[in-house]
């Protein structure tokens, strides 16, 4: 956190100095780990191992905050007795399909009081097609919109039924003792133990502990599952919807929230609406039935109403109930559409023009050498960016020109590059990772040329509309009948000739929304209206511009204002900053404690009583704890006064996920997709469902019990130093950056220095199936070898901030992964690979080419391909048949699916 | 305008040097023991004072990539890893392994430090980062021997080069104990090349009534800027409050008015010995014996005109 994010972390600086102890787990040891009272160090890829070791102790001790757990999560909830956990089936859970390598969700499901026959329709849609589910990212969706579960399965709040979540997620994590988490992860047990009790004595009425992580941990096969673990334990000791307490991602860039938020991705719209599919959503209603979830608890209830609102901010007066709010123009999605998938198109020539902002694929996405080739197979690409950066200039300085396998003059690329205004020369909104948005001023005009995203889009789309003005081609109807008219502002000669800046702060208030016949803006999503009255580009945002002021714009001092500071800048939803905040109160309304009161039910208020406190209650505010859901409601309705998790279909927080998780309902140990060991746990070695392209310019690195895997013997993981920003874009063409840290270097122990004969600041280079990059070597005791599984592991750690331009260049890291996706989110696995290290410079030219083909040739990855699912065939067999009887049981719909 | 210490002891250097109710010393009270070594100290200073580059060079002594604090390198940020003094219960006695080195004599380590105790046996070890500054002492040497009235005493108790007087001669250079002034040698075409240059305290910014640029940058509080009386009970209360937490090896250094230099404007909350910052233990500022020097030149200018005088004396009887 000291490194890449060094100004969060004066807050654990301040906690420091207040007496916190603080904790760093971490591979290697690192600014963060040099103010932590103790580093545990910790083989990169093993952190379920690892929570699910505190998991365990949290449970076999029953330090759980039972009161908490009993209430606000699905801990009592009956699972079906057709599920079967990976203990039974070598790491496998129930109704696994090895031809597809997915599962059928069926036997995960809750036990249900209501018939088969509604099992549940709410249940049905979301459960379905894993194998589309994993091309379309669909776990994205599920971020906030939980699961879309029955509101009414049976329960046992004693938690003493075999079947309950709390018994399952016990037998699951009871193999996750000390001694496993010792040979998994290289921690000792004294270590272990010294974070399970910081952890929990912590946690509880009086105490809360906060999770923060950084990006890079999501940024695994199972990187998923890697937060869901975390939420489990967070969930057990009581620390979600609590003052000082939650699960905090912090980004690796400004408004990286804000961009899935109003998503920069393929499957997602504004407000995490999902992207209309070409095979389900052929109507209005399919695509709003999709989200809604008829059936189940909570504010997707409304979704019509959100849909409807963003329909009619994209073609205002053109979208009608007549047409259905203009749905069908809306683009639809096929299948994975996903940036990887998309440059593997690149490279078979499928796709023709590309759009690169601010993002840096040459050096920066894993697999640079993809990255370049695909781009070098357009017809047309579109950079903007504050320098001249890789990705514009692969075509003549790539390390592919050197190898010859990209020759400048017969690329068929052209490139556009467009200078961009930084985030200090143009107006807008950032959103942190707390989920409040914070309106930047334009501070400096931007130089020369450079203009604004906002001035970029809305003169191309103007220009666009007036080449196809006058077109009678129903295909041009979309892009003719958008709502395009944004006032303009800036320097007036440029206003006046029709170029001037468009007004962020009206894109602002088209977000909040407004009254079509008044211009009145919202201020809550609750006054959307499904009739075509109210229009709104990103429901979770209504209220940012409440009463027509620029709510995030707000900076009211600390001082002057509650400890919550609801005054400065403006949080989603509805100013909200602590999510589900109902559970800072017990069940009755009470605070849990004084320490930590919040949020609580204060009968005296109101005509009969009100939620009160520092925050904006999270839960409908006159809604008392008493109450209870008449038989047959859904919907808000649905939510009892007992239900703070008012976004999940049973109103509980999930310790166990019966949908929309492609990889099982719990996490559970894999292996990296390469790793010099075997999964300690399981047979199955990796993510069995893991998204995978197994192509000759995609060979990934064998593992064991394959007799080569000794080729790459070494662990490596990459991440930033505090001087550079991601791959370098916006600080190796900056002086007083580029000289902080000026070369590219490897860090390894000095035992691996010696065993490998590395010199320190020598040269040395590091090879993987997909190339070798070259760097100075840095011998540090930060970098210690563990022992895992009886023996001894080097782990070999790089920056990835270089590429070829800049003040200051040099090889990049990225170069060095392969694409392996996680299947719920498609994001990829660059935390960790293996490799190998030798002395010296790297192979110029053809001959670097020549070197890692005979490294691949050496791994046997050429004819032999790294098999998936290694569980036994007999488990694999009886998972499945698993699913065969939960399709007769319970699923007649499933039989269609696939 | 001479004082009883005013070239060493206690003092308070504005009124010193002449000013009539200046406002209070101000300076940096630098906690090490909250450094992350984030380098916004340098990047800041480099910013605000358009401060040059300085080596665009890998050094390999950990991170530090600035070397030193020179003419093109007014903060900067010294990165120590230092194996920890503490041997663990389960490890074979240090002493007794013939491999290890006998003693850790706590000098800075610089790139790979050999050692025979297997890595995976390690006992955590400590990294530390220090952002290091000039010091505007209270007896400040450079000054004392700048002969062009270049470097001048400001109002706030700080030691300020004017670019414009300075004529290169370095003086100041060979003068300061901490070997922070120097002349700037590069870029090529730089406006200050061959002049001294050092830090400021941000002597534009305090005019304005703002923070030094490196105070306002850094993230963690490790420099705080203030009125030096101020800054001083901060330390000890710091200190003290560290030592409460187990932390005995924090300590001060500069903050003592008894000290060679009369104490620094800019003092630090070292964990370890100055000399592992690469710090003078114990600095004595050079002028210290100019009185001294001066008296004893006079005794021997006035026994050498004696001497000609009674040889004259002499001559004449």
């Amino acid at each position: 956190m000291a490194e890449a994010h060094p100004v969060g972390f004066q807050w654990v600086v301040e906690a420091k100095k207040r007496g916190a102890r603080i904790i760093h787990v971490d591979p290697r040891f690192t600014r963060t780990s040099a103010l932590a009272h103790q580093h545990v160090p910790i083989r990169v890829g093993s952190d379920i191992a690892f929570l699910g070791g505190i998991i365990n102790y949290v449970l076999e001790n029953e330090l759980d905050f039972r009161d908490y757990v009993v209430s606000y999560t699905n801990a009592a909830t009956i699972v079906s007795d057709t599920f079967v956990d990976v203990d039974d089936l070598d790491g496998l859970f129930s109704g696994f399909d090895p031809e597809t390598r997915t599962y059928d969700p069926t036997s995960w499901q809750y036990e249900s009081e209501d018939t088969d026959a509604d099992l549940h329709r709410s249940q049905a849609d979301s459960s379905g097609d894993h194998v589309e589910h994993r091309e379309t990212a669909a776990g994205m969706q599920h971020e906030s919109h939980g699961s879309s579960v029955s509101a009414r399965p049976m329960r046992d709040e004693t938690l003493q039924h075999p079947r309950c979540v709390y018994q399952v997620l016990k037998r699951h994590y009871a193999r996750y003792t000390p001694e496993v988490v010792e040979q998994v992860c290289g921690v000792s047990q004294d270590d272990f133990l010294a974070v399970c009790r910081a952890w929990t004595e912590n946690s509880g009425r009086e105490r809360t502990t906060a999770l923060v992580y950084s990006v890079g941990w999501t940024q695994h096969s199972v990187g998923v599952q890697y937060i869901r673990a975390g939420a489990i334990l967070q969930l057990l000791l009581g620390n979600m919807g609590r003052p000082g307490g939650g699960i905090m991602a912090l980004r690796g860039h400004a408004s990286i929230q804000g961009s899935t938020d109003i998503p920069t991705l393929f499957n997602l719209l504004p407000g995490y609406l999902p992207m209309p599919n070409a095979a389900k959503h052929h109507t209005l209603t399919d695509w709003i039935e999709s989200v809604r979830n008829p059936g189940a608890k909570g504010f997707w209830a409304n979704a019509g109403a959100y849909g409807i609102n963003l329909l009619k901010a994209y073609w205002g007066d053109a979208a009608t109930a007549d047409n259905d709010f203009c749905f069908d123009y809306m683009p639809r999605i096929t299948g994975d559409h996903g940036t990887y998938r998309t440059v593997l198109d690149m490279i078979d020539g499928k796709v023709k023009g590309y759009f690169l902002l601010g993002q840096n694929p040459a050096v920066g996405s894993a697999h640079g050498r993809a990255q370049r080739l695909g781009m070098a197979n357009l017809d047309w690409l579109v950079v903007r960016d504050l320098f001249e950066i890789e990705s514009a200039t692969f075509w003549k300085d790539s390390p592919e020109v050197e190898t010859g396998e990209i020759v400048p003059e017969e690329c068929r690329t052209e490139v556009f590059l467009f200078p961009a205004a930084s985030h200090v020369e143009k107006e807008g909104t950032f959103t942190q990772t707390q989920r409040m948005l914070q309106w930047r001023e334009k501070a400096v005009e931007p130089p020369g040329d450079a203009t604004s995203e906002l001035w970029f889009f809305y003169h191309l789309g103007r220009m666009v509309r007036e080449r196809l003005a006058g077109s009678d081609d129903e295909r041009d109807r979309p892009v003719l009948d958008l709502a395009w008219d944004y006032p303009l502002h800036g320097d007036p000669e440029q206003v006046a000739a029709g170029w001037g800046e468009p007004s962020a702060e009206a894109v602002l208030k088209e977000i909040n929304g407004y009254e079509v016949a008044t211009g009145r803006p919202l201020s809550t999503f609750t006054e959307m209206k499904a009739d075509g009255s109210t229009l709104g580009g990103c429901w979770i945002y209504t209220g940012v511009y409440k009463d027509g002021v620029n709510q995030a714009a707000r900076r009211t001092s600390r001082h002057d204002q509650s400890p919550v500071a609801p005054e400065w800048g403006w949080a989603w939803p509805l100013n909200r900053r602590i999510l589900y905040n109902r559970a800072s109160a017990d069940p009755e309304g009470r605070p849990w404690s004084e320490r930590k009161a919040y949020v609580w039910w204060d009968p005296e208020k109101g005509d009969a009583g009100e939620w009160v406190g520092d925050d904006v209650p999270d839960f409908e505010k006159t809604k008392p704890p008493s109450y209870r859901a008449p038989e047959g409601s859904e919907g808000v309705e649905a939510i009892e006064g007992i239900d703070p998790f008012i976004m999940q279909g049973d109103g509980k927080g999930a310790l166990y996920v019966p949908q929309g998780l492609v990889d099982g309902p719990m996490p559970t140990h894999y292996e990296p997709v390469e790793s010099p060991f075997r999964n300690l746990v399981h047979g199955q070695q990796g993510n069995p469902t893991r998204k995978e392209y197994r192509r000759d310019d995609n060979r990934m690195n064998p593992v064991p019990d394959d007799d080569h895997a000794d080729v790459f013997p070494f662990v490596f993981t990459t991440s930033r130093l505090t001087e550079h920003h991601t791959a370098g874009g916006m600080s190796r063409y900056l002086e007083h950056l580029a000289e902080l840290q000026p070369e590219m270097f490897v860090e390894v122990s000095p035992a691996l220095a010696r065993e490998r004969g590395l010199e320190h600041m020598g040269w040395c280079h590091v090879i993987t199936a997909r190339s070798a990059i070259e760097g100075r070597v840095m011998v540090t005791e930060r970098l210690r070898p563990l022992r895992v599984e009886g023996r001894i592991v080097h782990q070999v750690w790089m920056p990835y901030h270089w590429g070829q331009s800049g003040l200051v260049s040099g090889d990049s890291a990225n170069d060095l992964f392969g694409i392996s996706l996680d299947p719920n989110v498609l994001i990829q696995e660059s935390k960790v690979g293996t490799c190998d290290v030798r002395p010296g410079k790297r192979p110029r030219g053809t001959a670097l080419r020549d070197y890692v083909d005979g490294y691949v040739a050496r791994s046997g990855a050429v004819d032999h391909v790294v098999p998936v699912v290694t569980a036994s065939a007999d488990a694999v067999r009886r998972s499945h048949d698993v699913q065969e009887d939960g399709k007769d049981q319970h699923a007649p719909h499933q039989v269609e699916d696939r | 305008m001479i004082g009883r210490n005013s070239l060493f002891g206690p003092l308070d250097p504005a009124p010193d040097a002449g000013y009539e109710a200046p406002p209070p010393r101000k300076g940096f009270f630098t906690d090490t023991s909250v450094c992350i070594g984030c380098k916004a100290c340098e990047v800041a200073c480099k910013e605000w004072n358009d401060v040059p580059e300085n080596l665009f060079q890998m050094l390999g002594t950990s991170y530090d990539n600035s070397h030193s604090l020179n003419a093109n390198q007014w903060r900067h940020v010294a990165f120590i890893e230092r194996p920890g003094r503490s041997t663990a219960p389960d490890q074979p006695d240090r002493l007794a392994d013939p491999a290890t080195p006998p003693v850790d004599i706590g000098m800075p380590t610089v790139g790979a430090p050999p050692s025979g105790v297997p890595d995976e046996a390690k006992p955590d070890f400590q990294w530390l980062m220090s952002s290091d500054v000039c010091k505007h002492c209270t007896h400040a040497a450079c000054l004392d021997v700048c002969p062009t009235g270049s470097l001048f005493r400001s109002e706030f108790g700080t030691v300020v080069v004017q670019d414009d007087i300075c004529n290169g001669c370095g003086y100041c250079v060979a003068a300061c104990p901490y070997g922070v002034i120097d002349r700037r040698t590069g870029p090529e075409g730089d406006p200050s090349v061959g002049i001294a240059q050092k830090c400021t305290l941000c002597y534009d910014r305090l005019t304005d009534g703002q923070r030094p640029a490196c105070a306002a940058a850094c993230p963690t509080e490790s420099i705080v800027y203030g009125d030096v009386e101020q800054l001083r009970q901060q330390a000890n209360e710091r200190v003290a409050a560290l030592h409460e937490q187990g932390v005995m090896d924090a300590r001060l250094y500069g903050n003592d008015p008894e000290d060679g230099v009369g104490g620094t404007g800019a003092f630090f909350l070292l964990l370890d010995e100055p000399e592992v910052y690469g710090l003078p233990p114990d600095p004595v500022v050079t002028t210290k014996d100019l009185p001294h020097m001066f008296t004893r030149a006079g005794m021997a200018g006035t026994a050498l005109l004696i001497g000609a005088a009674l040889s004259f004396v002499r001559r004449r009887s």
